[in-house]
């Protein structure tokens, strides 16, 4: 009974919140590297949306363009043909709507992790002095850095330069969150806990996330769609409706459901990786 | 870092110090023992017999001591050595940065640039003796020549190689360009400058050195350190030329700290381990 409450009372929560959350659409896009004469063409004419307010994770293997597709959703690049959109705009290049967390962190050594925080607001001069303060510390000890306000990052384990990272990005009050494996690098319990944390905040926030990971386990886990990527040319191969209720738990990858899933991104994945592997041979 | 009497307190306090120390006497030990093995045994057995005791050297120092010509040298090599570094300093970090941020810049600069850097500033002297009116121009000009390419190298890598993700981070952040560069670009050359720094302070005294023994220096002291040597080997006196040479020893050790200790200062988040 209580958890039926609790789903409810999510619910009316997600209605709030998807406000602030925006739709993601990449319409046509295409993106080759390199001259004419020798190009390498990652993207050709993919489409993808992303539905305001849920966790679409995307899978692929490696050299697909997942990290191009990023670049692009961000606008650190330009495609060479197609748009993205964000709630039916076009973008035009990166803007505080689309946060993204990076692969490594980029988080700027030579600030603190407060210094980190507060970084946009002060430099755009919205927000400064104490208020600003006081926000980038409730959201530092809202991801649990609040004894290290003042360590630079370097000081910081793995796992807090990620949360430290996410508090950086979440203080711009983005519509989208835009994270390339950002959970990469870091050891296998590190990696556990913040997905789970990550988790807590997206089902608290309900902000559009779109997440990148090469970990099928990870993706499962997270994504409320999970977009299965062929290999060049890079098409979406299938879209997975992934069902696991929400709030989530590390029990659930070991039911029934969560290895149906597992099976299915893995037989994609796996005739994928074989092409791969046959190519670069 | 609190005041000098505790710090230098604290400094015997740690291993590593007295291990420094404990080295420099030795060094002195074997020198004194190398340049005397000839007259105790008849026997030269490191090679070093004609190199003056300690002893000695220490008794020319003393001799120099209340010469004010001697402290005009330092007075004299550190003013060029200072003039030249910072002038390199002041045209080399932005000029460095200009061919790191602007392609059309680099273009146009990086090629001449990169042919002249090859020159050793010592190969220069000749031709700015005769092109500069004043022999201390010419001087001033060598020295920096020595440190403007190895700061321009520096600070060139150094904001080349900032990772892009910060860059990228700032732009979603709302960063115009003039924000990148001062934000981003600049802070993240820190290391690289400073790194550019302590080399280039160390060729310039290299190159100071060397223009002043060719120039002749001119009045006395004013010829700086490397007058003060020069004239020593032609005054015959080889403990006079130890002297010389370990004050440089000094001075350039002085000069190098300084620039730690300004790096240490301005790059908190360099001091962490």
């Amino acid at each position: 009974m209580a958890t039926v409450a609790k789903q409810s009372q999510l619910q009316s929560d997600i209605d709030i919140k998807t406000a602030s959350s925006a739709q993601v659409n990449l319409i046509g896009i295409s993106k080759a590297y390199g001259e004419a004469w020798m190009s390498d063409q990652v993207l050709k004419d993919i489409t993808i949306d992303f539905p305001a307010g849920e966790l679409t994770v995307i899978v692929g293997p490696s050299g697909c363009g997942k990290s191009t597709i990023v670049n692009l959703m961000a606008g650190f690049e330009q495609p060479d043909s197609g748009a993205v959109h964000v709630d039916q705009k076009p973008i035009q290049g990166p803007a505080q709507d689309r946060m993204v967390v990076f692969q490594e962190t980029a988080l700027m050594p030579w600030q603190t992790t407060l210094e980190n925080v507060t970084f946009g607001p002060k430099m755009r001069g919205e927000k400064s002095g104490q208020a600003l303060k006081d926000e980038a510390v409730e959201l530092l000890k809202k991801v649990g850095l609040g004894e290290f306000i003042h360590k630079y990052p370097l000081q910081l384990s793995g796992g807090m330069q990620r949360r430290a990272e996410l508090a950086r990005a979440l203080i711009n009050e983005p519509r989208v969150m835009i994270m390339d494996e950002p959970f990469r690098g870091l050891d296998a319990m590190s990696r556990s806990l913040m997905q789970e944390f990550f988790l807590q905040l997206f089902e608290e926030t309900r902000k559009t996330n779109i997440f990148v990971t090469s970990e099928i386990d990870e993706a499962i886990f997270l994504a409320d769609n999970l977009i299965v990527l062929s290999n060049k040319p890079t098409i979406v191969q299938e879209v997975i409706k992934i069902e696991l209720p929400r709030p989530r738990d590390y029990k659930m990858l070991t039911t029934e459901e969560a290895f149906g899933y597992r099976r299915r991104a893995m037989e994609l994945l796996h005739d994928e990786a074989m092409k791969g592997f046959a190519v670069t041979k | 870092m609190s005041t000098g009497k505790s710090s230098i307190a604290k400094a015997f306090r740690s291993q590593t110090f007295r291990r420094g120390v404990l080295a420099i006497i030795f060094f002195i030990i074997f020198w004194q023992v190398g340049s005397s093995l000839d007259d105790w045994i008849g026997i030269d057995l490191f090679g070093i017999g004609l190199v003056p005791p300690p002893g000695d050297v220490l008794a020319a120092f003393l001799e120099v001591i209340p010469l004010p010509g001697y402290w005009m040298s330092w007075v004299s090599s550190f003013q060029r050595v200072i003039t030249g570094f910072l002038v390199a300093m002041i045209l080399g970090i932005p000029f460095g940065l200009l061919l790191a941020v602007n392609r059309y810049f680099r273009g146009v600069f990086f090629p001449p640039f990169e042919i002249l850097r090859p020159i050793p500033p010592l190969a220069w002297v000749p031709a700015s003796l005769i092109f500069w009116p004043t022999n201390e121009m010419s001087i001033a000009f060598v020295t920096f020549l020595g440190a403007f390419f190895t700061i321009v190298i520096n600070v060139l890598g150094g904001a080349r190689s900032i990772d892009i993700s910060y860059l990228r981070a700032a732009q979603s952040m709302g960063a115009t360009q003039l924000d990148l560069f001062w934000k981003i670009i600049l802070p993240g050359t820190l290391p690289s400058i400073f790194t550019g720094a302590a080399v280039g302070m160390g060729i310039t005294w290299e190159v100071v050195l060397a223009a002043e023994m060719i120039s002749g220096g001119g009045t006395q002291g004013g010829g700086g350190l490397g007058f003060f040597i020069w004239n020593s080997y032609m005054g015959g006196s080889l403990e006079q030329i130890v002297v010389g040479m370990l004050s440089i020893g000094v001075a350039g050790y002085l000069s190098s700290s300084a620039i730690r200790k300004l790096g240490y200062t301005m790059m908190p988040w360099r001091r962490l381990f």
